[in-house]
């Protein structure tokens, strides 16, 4: 492992590294940077890289204008409850794959991808109007169900994948040990597989958290999450970026911090346990 | 190893909820778009109303923005999927270097992820693009030229540069986690045989990525097949239909021109191309992931 | 408690038949190994004991009950992995009262009975820690302690010793033996390692192809095998089996004979031949002669011999310990 590197080469490829990221992030960092200037600095040209005058004022007035405050609430119980309910269902499909694999187990895998390749706006005629028809237009419970469920499939994967690393030995042990079914799911598998499961979770949460055709499609006011709060500032040409950017800032913020803090279950999950 | 009969019959019953929850999520839905696609139903014009025969589908088919829509579905993923594809191989293998604060630039790398497509097209089109105000336009007089104002003069290259840029982290990540994953001592070996960068690249590296390439590939055309949000807050698909793909399309035709049985005709459409890239992927997939 | 039946076992993995027509004893309180090269079989046929595969037919008894039907928890045996199958997330005192626990004992006696366990295989320091802090024979003892535990009517063991380094393994052979006879309890062990086989068992199976082979003792196997394939296996270094020419005058199509059966003499009668590996172990000298229109013959000869490679040497063999088989490599018995 202890390759020689000289300084140069590594001052090279750290320089490089950082340009990049930096280039990459720099949208980010903008509207960060944007969120506390004043409208009028905002549109500065040449641009003002740094607030001239740093203020908070954008905030306030987000918040005032359209009660960012419910929808991060509702953005919060949408991904969380379709994540936990998507929990329930995903684990005993992923335990019947991983340990008890048929000649059918691969299709019905891919069969229910191939299911997140539907276009979602193909059926959202008969979606809207089954909604509507059950009273669940515009409700939390509504969008949580549909975010459930158009992430299962990759919730089913990602544990499938992990569990697969599981030595089915261990579950075996258990059995002969007298364990039933679900003690064996709650005392062995579940606790060898806390870091997949805890990536599975990160991903999904985020998955619900950024999902913007259902939840822009099937809520209007009372359950509207973030992604639409968000798009109701994209109309007119006004141009009012410094506000623009604090309502980014805020509908972004939660999840980016979530991401950074957990970034190792993340990197994990980012990659849906398809890669070591 | 086989399971035991008791075990097997447990299996299929945990199965049970998530295939049928799934299946029902399918095939309602689709039911009822394939029969409102028979069916002439206009939100603004009611007395019109009945069967329709083929009539939607024959308008949906022969209408040139049809045509338009599918090709700049097919431009947009590919293109998408190259930039993502080879962008991540060479971040990944820079970032597989040493680098001082590789933690940090980890972070700002994969933080694209993170961002919801109505933000990240919101800012991109604004603060961004915008031909007087913007960073681009700001970089543009600083080089001399005239500034650009992209979403008009090119719709489909700014949405593929926004769509790329929210998917060239996951791309970095994945192909990353790969590339670190290869053994040092085979590239060693292959360097005592004298291998060059070029040839260690194309004869160890390459072959080791084509998984992770594959799980890329896979990931990424289910979510840009259905780009919508970035079209929906840029450029609403136009000018004209010059960056409308087809989910945007049956979109406008569904909620702009109220037309469920023209929308729902596009649907069906929709489902049988998504299904042709589907057989297509689970094919290269199934292949790939067997490993 | 704890005698084991076999009757007419059979498994088929689709088309492939890996355990055919499977009949066999296993009385209370022996130990029995399965012993066989690797894709014989012993192993699935140790699973479908425990219950982890079904048989495709044939009926397996234990205590006169027959169980095919029911899930491994429910057999009352206890199993050893190969990999141990610790619970990676659990303690040592976790793992070995798992099964109790899983049976609804008090914690109170749960408590005691691990104690006892532990005190027994020497593993009373580490109860409170997790499997990864162990080296692997301890590992192999908690895995043991877990299978004792819970006083089940038979054990089964599947390649225990298979990832311990040598010297180990000759000690847990010793302790696990030890140990099972202290507690009087029916034991199954799958090795492919025919030492351990003959130093373990009560009663030796041995399998081949799915098929048992040839049962009995350690001993009977090594005297009076039943046909070519248990001559070759059983016994280190292996039988010599001589075809043609040579077995002719013996009435049959190949004769065997150990190399600790061949005496070997500067001259005299027997077969000519020429060292060509001597192999001096102190207590033994193995010599790998070839000789012409026979082949190469391994003979093993007591202590320190004067014999090197290149001597020519007479190899005569001992009459009464020949083996002689007929064409389908049946023993014949006179």
């Amino acid at each position: 492992m202890a390759r020689a590197i000289s300084p140069q080469k590594k001052w090279t490829f750290t320089i490089l590294a950082w340009i990049v990221a930096l280039i990459i992030f720099f949208p980010i960092l903008w509207t960060f940077l944007t969120a506390f200037k004043t409208e009028g600095d905002a549109i500065l040209f040449p641009p003002a890289f740094l607030p001239p005058h740093w203020t908070l004022e954008n905030f306030f007035e987000v918040q005032t204008r359209s009660n960012y405050f419910k929808h991060f609430f509702n953005s919060v119980v949408i991904s969380v409850g379709s994540t936990l309910i998507g929990l329930v269902i995903a684990v005993p499909a992923a335990w019947s794959m991983a340990f008890a694999p048929t000649k059918r187990t691969k299709d019905i895998l891919m069969w229910m991808l191939s299911t997140k390749m539907m276009p979602a706006v193909g059926v959202l005629v008969p979606i809207f109007l089954i909604f509507k028809n059950l009273g669940l237009l515009d409700t939390l419970g509504g969008l949580t169900g549909i975010l459930m469920l158009i992430n299962l499939p990759i919730m089913v994967w990602m544990l499938y994948t992990y569990f697969r690393e599981i030595p089915i030995d261990i579950l075996e042990a258990s059995r002969m040990d007298g364990a039933v079914l679900w003690k064996e799911i709650v005392y062995i598998l579940l606790p060898m597989a806390i870091p997949g499961i805890a990536s599975t979770l990160l991903l999904n949460v985020i998955l619900a958290w950024n999902e913007a055709f259902w939840t822009l499609n099937l809520s209007a006011a009372n359950a509207a999450p973030l992604t639409a709060f968000i798009a109701s500032y994209s109309s007119p040409e006004g141009l009012f970026w410094a506000k623009l950017s604090a309502a980014s800032t805020l509908a972004i913020a939660p999840i980016l911090i979530l991401g950074w803090f957990s970034q190792k279950q993340l990197v994990r999950g980012m990659t849906f346990g398809a890669v070591k | 190893m086989a399971a035991t009969v008791n075990t097997r019959k447990l299996a299929r019953t945990m199965l049970m909820p998530a295939v049928i929850i799934l299946f029902i999520w399918m095939i309602v839905p689709l039911l009822l778009t394939i029969w409102y696609s028979f069916q002439n139903y206009n939100l603004i014009n009611p007395v019109n109303a009945g069967f329709a025969g083929w009539s939607n589908y024959k308008y949906f088919l022969t209408d040139p923005a049809f045509f338009q829509a599918f090709a700049n579905t097919l431009i947009l993923t590919l293109s998408v999927l190259a930039i993502t594809v080879i962008g991540g191989i060479l971040l990944g293998l820079l970032l597989d270097q040493f680098i001082y604060g590789q933690g940090i630039v980890r972070i700002l790398v994969i933080s694209p992820f993170f961002i919801m497509p109505t933000v990240a097209a919101l800012v991109w089109k604004n603060m961004l693009m915008n031909p007087n105000y913007g960073i681009f336009a700001w970089i543009a007089t600083r080089l001399g030229f005239a500034p650009v104002a992209w979403l008009e003069t090119f719709p489909l290259l700014s949405i593929i540069l926004i769509v790329a840029w929210q998917w060239l982290p996951f791309a970095t990540l994945i192909l990353l986690t790969a590339l670190q994953s290869l053994d040092e001592e085979q590239k060693e070996a292959a360097g005592m045989d004298g291998a060059n960068f070029a040839s260690l690249f194309v004869y160890i590296t390459l072959p080791h990525l084509a998984r992770a390439i594959t799980v890329v590939i896979l990931i990424e055309t289910i979510f840009l097949l259905s780009v919508f949000a970035e079209i929906l807050v840029t450029t609403s698909g136009g000018p004209g239909y010059a960056s409308t793909n087809i989910a945007y399309l049956i979109y406008h035709q569904a909620l702009l021109d109220y037309d469920v049985g023209g929308a729902s005709a596009g649907g069906v459409v929709a489902v049988i191309l998504a299904n042709i890239v589907a057989i297509f992927l689970v094919r290269l997939v199934g292949k790939n992931l067997d490993a | 408690m704890g005698k084991i039946v076999l009757e007419g076992v059979e498994k088929h993995f689709g088309n492939v038949k890996v355990i055919s027509n499977v009949s066999l004893t296993v009385e209370d309180g022996a130990f029995v190994v399965f012993v066989g090269p690797s894709g014989c079989g012993k192993s699935t046929l140790l699973r479908l004991i425990a219950g982890l595969e079904d048989v495709t037919s044939g009926k397996i008894y234990i205590d006169g009950v027959n169980v095919v039907d029911l899930p491994p928890a429910k057999r009352g045996l206890s199993m050893v992995f190969q990999s141990y199958a610790l619970y990676p997330h659990m303690s040592v005192r976790g793992n070995i009262g798992f099964g109790l626990k899983m049976a609804g004992m008090p914690k109170e006696e749960i408590r005691t009975r691990v104690d006892a366990a532990a005190a027994t295989l020497n593993l009373t320091p580490y109860l409170e820690r997790k499997p990864r802090m162990l080296s692997g024979g301890q590992r192999q003892r908690v895995a043991i302690g877990r299978a004792i535990v819970r006083e089940p009517k038979g054990f089964l063991f599947d390649e225990p010793l298979s990832n311990l380094d040598a010297a180990l393994r000759v000690n847990m052979r010793i302790e696990i033996a030890r140990l099972q006879k202290s507690l009087a309890t029916t034991a199954i062990y799958v090795t492919h390692d025919q030492v351990e086989a003959m130093t373990m068992a009560d009663k030796i199976v041995v399998l081949n192809a799915g098929s048992v082979e040839q049962v009995g003792s350690p001993l009977e196997l090594y005297e009076r095998p039943d046909n070519l394939f248990v001559a070759g296996f059983i016994g280190s270094p292996k039988m010599n089996l001589i075809t043609g020419a040579t077995a002719e005058p013996y009435g049959a199509a190949t004769i065997g004979i150990r190399p600790e059966h061949l005496a070997v003499a500067g001259d005299g009668d027997g077969w000519a031949g020429t060292i060509s590996v001597a192999e001096h172990l102190g207590s033994d000298t193995f010599l790998y002669v070839e000789v012409p229109g026979v082949g190469l013959l391994t003979a093993r000869t007591q202590g320190e011999v004067a014999f090197h490679a290149g001597e020519r040497v007479m190899l005569h063999p001992d009459p009464a310990r020949l083996h002689r088989f007929d064409k389908s490599g049946l023993a014949i018995r006179n």
